[in-house]
């Protein structure tokens, strides 16, 4: 009889071990972003670092998300405190300098910062090419749904999320990324020529 | 010590003069407030504003109690002092200011961040299956099995405890 008894325990006993178990191999700091897929919230912040020629914006110029509508827009939220910060950032401005010239805009957004130590970190850090903006009330920030820095969106060029990285990025990654949205744009319409520029509004 | 010795002197003075200072006074009061009505109007202005700010404040706070906090572990934004949780608190405070519902509210930070931003799941889909009916099914189950295995003790027991 105690083996009938010791199925029993054990039928019943399974389920829940079995539960625990994959839990264990879940992240319990993950939260699933419902962002990938959906179209990307825009902002219209001011510009406090301006990057470095050709695709720098002059500081106090305003960048609109949605003037980009048509490009690749790589968004990268960072802050002079933030540890891994430092380990994406030679990659995404030697990255963002590779695809100068091409429908691609990259813009940092500072996140829980003061703009003096985030001039300062981007000195340290030998500069940024590309201009980053201030995000004082961390409105963007909650509109993307950040819970860290860094994190990265990089938008299609119907301005849709394609890809939501959390922690830092590998300029292989990111090459990989915009390089088949630009495939994507380029075969969803050749004709249209993208625009260069994003738009500049006070 | 002189200003005491003075005030104890006008002590004296007689109790007409003083019955008459507070009956004009009672009098001229009337047209004073009278002359003051604009500002007491600007002032239940004032009143109602702090009241409708209290009742925003405390609709704030319900909502907040009930948002995850982003940064933190397992509390909401209302108990998180965390910058990240200010902020939130703000939208929620500005969304409701705006004449958003609640509901409205939460559906904005489900958006964004996904049901994990509840701290109380809703219930529907695998939710309602696993958090809600489950515990019910399984209590249910649990009480069957003790009313089963207690008949079968009772009605075993006359024939076969003797033996033991």
């Amino acid at each position: 009889m105690n083996w009938r008894r010791a199925l029993v325990a054990a039928l019943f006993a399974a389920p829940v071990i079995g539960l625990f178990a994959w839990g264990m191999t879940r992240d319990p700091k993950y939260i699933p972003s419902p962002l990938p897929g959906r179209e990307g919230p825009t902002f219209a912040l001011e510009v406090f670092a301006p990057g470095v020629p050709p695709i720098a914006r002059p500081a106090g110029d305003t960048i609109s998300l949605a003037a980009f509508r048509g490009q690749i827009v790589v968004v990268n939220f960072w802050a002079s405190w933030c540890l891994a910060c430092r380990d994406e950032h030679a990659d995404l401005s030697a990255t963002a300098l590779r695809y100068a010239g091409q429908p691609v805009q990259f813009v940092g957004v500072l996140y829980m910062d003061q703009i003096e130590p985030a001039l300062r970190w981007i000195t340290e850090m030998g500069g940024q090419t590309y201009p980053s903006v201030n995000d004082p009330r961390s409105r963007a920030a909650i509109d993307y749904g950040l819970y860290g820095v860094p994190e990265t969106f990089i938008l299609d060029a119907q301005g849709r999320v394609a890809h939501k990285q959390t922690g830092p990025i590998s300029a292989g990654l990111l090459t990989h990324l915009v390089d088949s949205l630009l495939v994507a744009a380029g075969a969803s319409d050749t004709a249209a020529s993208a625009p260069t520029a994003g738009t500049v509004s006070p | 010590m002189s200003g005491a010795r003075g005030a104890t002197r006008r002590a004296g003075l007689p109790a007409a003069l003083v019955a008459a200072a507070l009956l004009s006074v009672a009098t001229a009061f009337p047209t004073v407030a009278r002359a003051q009505d604009p500002s007491t109007a600007a002032q239940r202005v004032r009143a109602d504003s702090i009241r409708a700010d209290s009742v925003l404040d405390a609709r704030t706070t319900a909502l907040s109690a009930e948002l995850r906090c982003a940064v933190c572990q397992g509390i909401s934004i209302q108990e998180s002092p965390s910058a990240l949780a200010q902020e939130m608190r703000a939208v929620v405070k500005d969304q409701l200011r705006a004449g958003r519902t609640p509901d409205e509210v939460k559906d904005y930070f489900v958006s964004k961040y996904g049901e994990w931003i509840l701290l109380q799941p809703r219930a529907h889909g695998l939710n309602l299956v696993l958090l809600y009916l489950a515990p019910a099914l399984l209590l249910l189950g649990g009480a069957a099995l003790l009313v089963f295995v207690v008949r079968r003790w009772t009605t075993a027991a006359p024939g076969q405890t003797p033996a033991e």
